[in-house]
């Protein structure tokens, strides 16, 4: 078990290729957007990216121009672990077919797919599941930015609750979004994936430990990121990765890893902070401090980040 | 030359599918495709199909994961039905934008609702405006051999688009025919391993599916269109090639884009595509009247000279088809309509909207168009409004009153 306060082991990371490039179009302090510098800089060069629809394809791949020096392909929003796994099972076609010689060896190549998670935990839900089930050598990486930020500020089944988007308002009848984050790394697990794990953009030498440590399975493996978004969430652009730090310590975000179905690593917290110093950094949260009955939904928060820390034994 | 044997259609397809030794076959069941991709497990199961087959979640992943194996260079297979076929259409129409080369056999039939699992050919035209290829094949033989075709000039790379090779569902999947299937080395001659531009290689990183703005998307919708103009040219050459190597001559006079059948003075044409083919022909032999048949081997691209010419001189066209477009009329019709217009020649085209979601169509039935075609011919052209008098296996009775009031 490591903690907040002892630094993770550093990570064997050979290459600091830049292979996100400078230039794209996405927000000053847009966490999704480290993110994908991080996972390039994990995986290294040889590999293929899969993308779904969303911010980061959006601001990455406008024709004529693209961010990615590695090889890339976009289809539509609900398909990126499917088009994985055609990709992934072309690879190994050519590994065992005669006249292919031109190609990577199939276990030389880091196949991954990315998506938000709109594309994850919403309508490419089906997509991952295929994949995960027939076990593809593929890592799916959903960056989580808890909403449909490409369109705009809709909610998605990883919006937090009592969070406020523009399809889960606030309003005299509402406390924002009504249903609690839907737990995509337990459907992961429960899918066979011999690697889960959650990871955040405040801890990137954790999260491409976590990438490394990934590739080394062979099958489907899934990690989850942690990526605030400053335009949805509502907070000043330089306080991205406080954001995403106060989202760990408070229990919002914890960080554990799934190996074999089995919990096997968590970053435990020694002195876990209220919810409330997460919350008050953001304006989706803004209403629940404004409102009346607001610190009800506050506490509501906070009993089910605790059920969670108690499942995970987050504490030490 | 392969041996002739009697096997169903659906088997008949796998076997040439086989022949062309796909590196990925995606797919999920759906009746009546559904033995198409039994045979090729069965197969795989056997060791005979060398690539990789992949049993997905269903038809959206089936198409998502040929779409990814296609990026990547490889020969892919899939096979769908009707609800299959829609469930497939958001990946394909990125397909052809993205200009990957994919062969699916399309086993034809109705679309819900209400339920119903028997042929007609709502499904394919329900992907008319997606950029793909569409070969529609006359009996279990011509399916097999439009396989062949459809990845000859799906997979060219001056081509490279997606390509369906329809077959009418249980007309064609479910029954037993005498049929020649190529053996892997004919294949090999006629099919070359496929040759793309651009594959997803990590010593060249490519960027595929890029996100286009206004400024560059109207191009793009321009190069599909141009490619399937072009293609008619290819599939000319792939007819052709094929005539010339395994003796079957798919309507080389029309550059392979359509047949006719009977009198080329004919006063009177019948267009269908697909099985009615076989049955417009038996119709067109026993009719005193003269009539000649017209088949399209493809809808897209739109054999639109080739119907003009094809056409030149009759004065009247009866135009069957399994499908329509509801508030409009039958699809293939109103194409035909557009394709004379400014022709000069203006023949009377009765539009014949039937075999719906499995109904028989008989001779008779032919033959009753026909009568009404000579009478509508010496009464004056058609008004070209489709009307009840245009369904003629209509059963007034069922309809509910608001219909008939």
């Amino acid at each position: 078990m490591s903690s907040q306060d002892t630094a993770p082991p550093e990570p064997e990371i050979s290459h600091d290729d830049d292979l996100f490039k400078p230039g794209h179009r996405a927000c000053a302090g847009c966490g999704p957007a480290l993110a994908m510098r991080y996972i390039t800089e994990a995986t290294g060069e040889n590999t293929i990216i899969s993308h779904a629809t969303g911010c980061m394809e959006v601001v990455s791949s406008p024709y004529p121009e693209s961010s990615w020096d590695v090889s890339w392909i976009h289809d539509v929003f609900a398909n990126a672990p499917g088009v994985a796994s055609g990709v992934e099972a072309a690879y190994r076609a050519f590994d065992e077919k005669e006249g292919f010689e031109e190609f990577e060896d199939h276990d030389d190549v880091n196949f991954v797919a990315i998506g938000g998670d709109g594309a994850t935990f919403d309508i490419g839900m089906r997509s991952l599941s295929g994949m995960m089930e027939r076990g593809h050598d593929v890592l799916y990486i959903a960056y989580d930015n808890e909403g449909y930020m490409n369109t705009g500020i809709q909610r998605s089944s990883s919006t937090p609750f009592g969070a406020s988007t523009t399809t889960s308002p606030a309003g005299s009848e509402s406390f924002g979004n009504d249903t609690q984050k839907k737990n995509m790394p337990a459907i992961a697990a429960d899918h066979g994936c011999e690697y889960v794990a959650t990871a955040s953009i405040a801890y990137p030498t954790d999260f491409k430990r976590k990438i490394e440590k990934a590739l080394e399975h062979d099958g489907a493996k899934y990690i989850q990121v942690s990526a605030p978004c400053m335009l949805g969430w509502d907070f000043d652009s330089a306080e991205t990765v406080n954001v995403a730090k106060l989202a760990v310590q408070t229990g919002m975000q914890p960080l554990f890893e799934i190996v074999d179905g089995e919990l096997s690593d968590v970053m435990s917290l020694s002195d876990r902070k209220p919810v409330e110093e997460y919350l008050e950094t953001q304006g989706r949260f803004a209403h629940l401090f404004s409102k009346e009955g607001g610190d009800e939904v506050i506490e509501e928060i906070q009993e089910h980040i605790d059920e969670q820390a108690e499942e995970l034994g987050l504490d030490r | 030359m392969g041996e002739q044997t009697m096997l169903k259609g659906d088997r008949a397809v796998a076997h040439s599918v086989l022949s062309a030794q796909p590196d990925v076959v995606s797919a999920y069941p759906i009746t009546p495709q559904t033995g198409i991709v039994e045979k090729l497990s069965e197969m795989d199961a056997n060791g005979d199909l060398r690539g990789q087959f992949l049993k997905v979640d269903s038809e959206f992943n089936a198409a998502s994961s040929c779409i990814g194996a296609s990026g990547a260079g490889a020969r892919v297979f899939s096979a769908t039905s009707s609800q299959g076929l829609k469930l497939m259409s958001e990946p394909l129409f990125t397909a052809s934008g993205m200009r990957l080369p994919l062969v699916l056999a399309v086993a034809n039939r109705s679309l819900s609702g209400p339920l119903s699992i028997w042929n007609d050919h709502t499904d394919a035209f329900a992907e008319r405006d997606g950029g793909m290829i569409q070969f529609f094949a006359e009996d279990v033989q011509e399916a097999v051999d439009n396989i062949l075709m459809a990845y000859r000039v799906a997979e060219d790379p001056e081509i490279s688009l997606p390509a369906l090779a329809n077959l009418d569902g249980y007309i064609l999947t479910h029954v037993k025919e005498p049929v020649e299937v190529p053996t892997e080395e004919e294949t090999a001659e006629y099919l070359p391993k496929r040759d793309p531009h651009a594959t997803l290689d990590p010593k060249d990183p490519k960027t595929m599916g890029a996100f286009a703005r206004p400024e560059h998307w109207t191009e793009t919708r321009f190069a599909v269109h141009d490619a399937l103009l072009r293609s008619k040219e290819t599939i000319g050459d792939a007819v052709e090639e094929f005539a010339d190597q395994f003796g079957r001559d798919y309507g080389l006079e029309w550059g392979g884009l359509l047949e006719t059948y009977g009198p080329e003075d004919a006063e009177i044409a019948l267009l269908g595509l697909g099985s009615i083919v076989g049955t417009m022909r038996d119709v067109a032999d026993d009719h005193p009247a003269s009539v000649k048949v017209v088949k399209p081997r493809v809808i897209r691209p739109y054999p639109e000279e080739a119907l003009r010419e094809a056409l030149a001189g009759v004065e009247s066209v009866g135009v069957l088809t399994k499908e329509v477009s509801p508030g409009h009329q039958g699809t293939l019709a109103a194409e035909l309509k557009s394709a004379l217009y400014g022709s000069g020649h203006n023949p009377a085209i009765h539009s014949s909207v039937l075999g719906l979601a499995g109904r028989d169509v008989t001779k008779g039935d032919i033959s009753d168009i026909i009568d009404e075609i000579v009478d509508a011919t010496t009464a004056g052209p058609s008004t070209g409004v489709i009307s009840e008098e245009d369904w003629p296996q209509l059963k007034r009775d069922m309809l509910p009153d608001e219909v008939t009031h």
